[in-house]
């Protein structure tokens, strides 16, 4: 039965490429937040004008990472085109399990693309993946709170105003919490906000002979500002939030403040998802005055795996899906609000852009993340939420466990940092760095 | 008894399946042998040769070892306890006379056919959420803070989740098994005027020995490896990692083929400890 | 049966036990109520019951972004054709063990329920190298050897227990009438076995339709169930409680309804084999 049927559709795939010699399906895999969704309907576009088919593999973040890790090492073939993120990106190229993007068309202008979100996505100075969107991030406000709260938040403000402004927005009786941050265990979700958040306050993950750095003051200083913090003016339960909660929260009016991706502000500024559209403010993330800010850099890029036989037709999709004319017919349907954000200078100097109101404070944010530069103090890795090794995942998302535990209140602050540096150093020397 | 002849034709008959049924059960275990005793890194060049049993001490010498397998007890003898008892006690309200029973007990057994994730998110998103959740709304409906299920009390969360999906099938067991009870024995003690409790223990708990030793062993089979119910509420923070996630966590995130065989090596062995276990104290009562 | 009840008693029993019953029921009769709710309606405070706008637009959004047939088609030949081609492999092992049994049936029985305790995820890079070799990966063929291997040892196990409650002095009556061990099979025990084996087939195809890791790990496209499905409906920017619902309304209802009306033949064919 299941044999019959493979031979029929095997027939039938086999009678399709003769008839339509040029005509490929891929299979792309990608992750189901918004953006890729809004993309696979307009798939047909792309139809139309390859004649190339695609099938999508939707899945959540955390199946989608382990699902292509799988396949890229042991070379499994499974896809045409891959949605990683810059984590991913350049230890791959590095291991040259992804084509080299470095034959775009003239069209395309590859030039375009931010040179932030280029170079995260490159290893050695070539893109090995093309960015569908880029995000940094930054502080969506309350206007009205903070009106109410009778004060003024600055362009770029400082971890200590933002504690203050916080305190003086929460309101527990009406259930309006001054701030709201990540704190979901997690190397993406709370491990990415505190790790961009220890930068400002001149921590780092790894000294330059990767030693973990868990034990000095820099650390305990951010746990503790900002456990301090969200006991103070944080959502019951900040332990188990993550993106998604604290975008609920939000859209609800139960936040003042919330720091998280910049793809969010599209979403906080949507009437019909959001009752407080009207009264949101942005600004750049918080800094401590050591000369680093609170801000990481991320996108989710599209990649060909290297072995693949439509190599050709991949790159034919990336060129489309991540093209200006892309950008053009999704705010054409939907809005210039809605479009892919934080990938192309060419959308920023676009005067319809400039219109809404988030557009330049993300132009800003992105610009002000370098990670190549992201400690005070030296550091011997790339990124800046997280240090581009393949070991950092691992032991991220077990340090982030551990910090969980402090939000929750189950374990102490100097607790947690003696068992983040033994786990990192721990794995550091399973690895052969130490 | 069978004669010669016949039982020799028994065993060629079914030689050929028992032992194709061995040789592929133990392909995924001589693999995970194999690889225990590799450097194997995906990310890091593959497969880098023997390294002898250096996987092995350093899974025991991690500091997240011992509090997992803890962890793994705990989980899994909180689960059998809440479902064993409540199937029970499910069990003997259902063998009851009552009108709309089998409306009753399809609605009882519904869970079971849960997936597992399905379970999970819908537990996690639409009831232990601590703001829009429903048990949160109930919790301030009679004036209480909303309790934060899933970091307050995060194992007895998953214990409830799990127990939720697993309460059907103890049921369902416990139940056929009251129903071959003799119902003459039960009246001849209610005549004599046995009170209820006595009955239970003397009568009825007797009798659903062997079905509780059934449920007890398929389900410790099936709970030593729950994953999906941990992956989607905590992802192993405040302290629910078991073996299992821990396992997990060494190939799929650590990305260490060699180490998380060598864990899965040691799973294999703690249950075989385990079943060792029920065999001591319940087996007896397989041998009806 | 003649346990002499009142009819007070009777309803007592009847209050209780509804209550319990729809309290166990809950959370999937909330759920499929949400799935026709709005997403504000969804999350709205204090939570809406039954008067809401009925509608059907989640599933209609769930429907355009995603093939559901082909999911569930996919499902549907996976846990049926695990199950069957475990039944058929297992059926004479378990018999041979119930009846022509060893010293080493036990020990035999319980090493193979203990792999079964294996983590699947030690094994998940292993299998997945030798299904690139089998070209299997993204197969239903592939899926349906490795599913029913994974519930191959309960499979063996549940037969077994069913396979000894046959009474063995049956089939040396039959003997002693002459028959062959061919005739003996077809004719004695096959009907006395059915009952076990429908509800070892009943279990199985539960479970392996409930099966989450190897269904996720090994499809892309072509062999991808309803697990995958789901897990492309799990945690999307932002909490979307009603898409959620309707996509795991639509994940569970074919087996939901599957198991209620075969609910009978479960409770039947365990009684036989299962306990005494």
């Amino acid at each position: 039965m299941t044999f019959k049927a493979y031979l029929a559709s095997a027939t039938a795939v086999s009678i399709c490429v003769g008839s339509a010699a040029f005509a490929e399906q891929l299979t792309i895999a990608t992750v189901n937040n918004g953006d890729m969704i809004r993309m696979q309907g307009y798939t047909d576009d792309f139809t139309a004008k390859t004649g190339h088919t695609v099938e999508w593999v939707t899945l959540e973040e955390n199946v989608l990472r382990q699902r292509v890790t799988t396949d890229i090492t042991t070379k499994g073939g499974q896809f045409d085109i891959m949605t990683i993120g810059m984590y991913e990106a350049p230890i791959w190229g590095a291991n040259g399990w992804l084509v080299p993007l470095d034959d775009l068309s003239a069209e395309y202008d590859v030039d375009d693309i931010l040179p932030a979100m280029a170079g995260g996505l490159s290893h050695d100075g070539t893109l090995y993946a093309a960015p569908f969107y880029g995000e940094s991030s930054m502080i969506m406000y309350r206007t009205d709170l903070m009106e109410a709260a009778g004060m003024d938040m600055p362009d770029a403000p400082t971890w200590d105003f933002i504690r203050e402004a916080a305190a003086a927005m929460t309101d527990r009786d009406n259930e309006i919490n001054g701030i709201c941050l990540r704190g979901k265990a997690g190397w993406g979700e709370g491990g990415a906000f505190i790790t961009a958040m220890s930068n400002s306050f001149g921590a780092r993950w790894f000294d330059e002979d990767w030693n973990a750095t868990f034990d000095g003051d820099a650390w305990k200083n951010t746990l503790e500002f900002f456990v301090g913090m969200m006991n103070e003016s944080g959502p019951a339960g900040y332990a188990t939030n993550g993106f998604n909660e604290n975008l609920s929260l939000f859209q609800q009016g139960k936040c003042g403040m919330w720091i998280d991706a910049t793809v969010a502000a599209s979403f906080v500024t949507n009437p019909n998802d959001s009752t407080v559209a009207d009264s949101v403010g942005f600004a750049l993330a918080p800094d401590t005055g050591l000369g680093k800010r609170s801000n990481w850099l991320w996108a989710w890029a599209l990649a060909v795996p290297a072995g693949t036989q439509k190599e050709a037709a991949a790159k034919a999709f990336i060129e489309w899906a991540t093209s200006k004319e892309y950008i053009e017919l999704v705010a054409a349907n939907e809005g210039w609000a809605n479009v892919p954000p934080g990938a192309r200078q060419s959308l920023y100097d676009n005067p319809e852009y400039q219109k809404v109101p988030f557009a330049q404070m993300t132009l800003d944010s992105i610009l002000s993340a370098d990670p190549n530069d992201s400690t005070v103090e030296p550091s011997p890795y790339v990124g800046i939420q997280f240090a581009a090794i393949p070991e950092f995942a691992g032991i991220a998302t077990e340090v982030s466990q551990e910090f969980s535990a402090v939000y929750a209140g189950q374990q102490s602050v100097d607790e947690a940092l003696a068992k983040a540096q033994a786990i990192t150093n721990e794995a550091m020397e399973a690895a052969g760095y130490r | 008894m069978a004669t010669q002849h016949s039982r020799s034709a028994a065993r060629l008959m079914m030689a050929p399946a028992v032992f194709l049924l061995l040789v592929w059960m133990l392909v995924p275990l001589s693999m995970t042998l194999w690889f225990s005793f590799r450097r194997f890194l995906p990310l890091r060049g593959g497969d880098q040769g023997f390294v002898g049993f250096e996987n092995y001490t350093r899974f025991v010498s991690s500091s997240s070892f011992w509090p997992a397998v803890q962890t793994t007890l705990i989980i899994v003898v909180g689960i059998l306890i809440i479902t064993v008892c409540f199937g029970i006690l499910l069990s003997l309200l259902l063998d009851q006379p009552m009108w709309g029973q089998g409306i009753v007990r399809i609605l009882v057994i519904a869970p079971f056919f849960v997936m597992p994730t399905v379970s999970a998110l819908v537990w996690k998103n639409m009831f232990m959420d601590p703001v829009n959740g429903l048990l949160a709304h109930l919790w301030r409906f009679f004036g209480a803070d909303p309790v934060v299920w899933l970091s307050d009390v995060p194992i007895f969360s998953i214990v409830m989740i799990v127990s939720w999906q697993w309460l059907p099938f103890a049921t369902l067991i416990l139940l056929t098994a009251i129903q071959s009870l003799d119902s003459e024995q039960l009246e001849a003690a209610e005549m004599d005027g046995a009170p209820v409790l006595k009955r239970f223990w003397f009568i009825i708990l007797p009798h659903l020995s062997r079905a509780i030793t059934i449920v007890i062993l398929i389900q410790t089979i099936f709970l030593l490896s729950i994953f999906a119910e941990i992956f989607v509420t905590t992802g192993g923070a405040f302290g629910t990692r078991t073996l299992t996630y821990l396992i997990f966590q060494r190939v799929l995130e650590s990305q260490n083929v060699g180490l998380g065989s060598a864990g899965g090596v040691y799973a294999i062995i703690l249950a075989n400890i385990v079943a060792l276990f029920l065999m001591r104290i319940v087996g007896k009562n397989l041998d009806a | 049966m003649a346990r002499a009840v009142t009819s007070q008693r009777k309803a007592i029993n009847t209050v209780v036990a509804w209550a319990i019953g729809l309290l166990i029921f809950f959370p999937i009769l909330w759920t499929i109520l949400t799935s026709f709710k709005t997403e504000a309606q969804a999350i709205a405070s204090p939570p809406i019951f039954l008067n809401f706008d009925w509608t059907l637009e989640n599933y209609a959004v769930v429907q355009e972004r995603s093939n559901y047939m082909r999911f569930l088609w996919n499902s549907v030949i996976i846990a049926g054709g695990s199950t069957l081609l475990g039944v058929l492999i297992a059926v004479p092992a378990a018999w041979s063990m119930a009846f022509v049994p060893s010293k080493r049936t036990k020990d035999i029985l319980l090493w193979m329920l203990s792999t079964k305790m294996l983590p699947a995820v030690g094994v998940l890079y292993p299998i997945y190298l030798l299904f690139i070799q089998l070209g299997l990966l993204d197969s239903r063929a592939g899926l349906v050897i490795v599913i029913m291997l994974i519930n191959l040892p309960i499979i063996v196990w549940m037969l077994y227990t069913y396979f000894r409650e046959i009474p063995g002095e049956i089939l040396e009556a039959a003997r002693m009438d002459g028959a062959t061990l061919r005739e003996e099979i077809i004719y004695v025990l096959t009907p006395m076995a059915i009952p076990g084996i429908a509800s070892t087939i009943l279990l199985n195809f539960i479970l392996a339709w409930n099966e989450a890791f190897w269904t996720l790990n090994l499809t892309a496209v072509n062999a991808a169930p309803l697990t995958a499905f789901i897990a492309s409906y799990s945690s999307p920017e932002g909490l979307f409680f009603a898409k959620l619902s309707a996509a795991s309304t639509m994940a569970i209802a074919p087996i939901l309804i599957l198991g209620w009306f075969s609910q009978k033949q479960l409770v039947r064919g365990l009684t036989f084999g299962a306990v005494k």
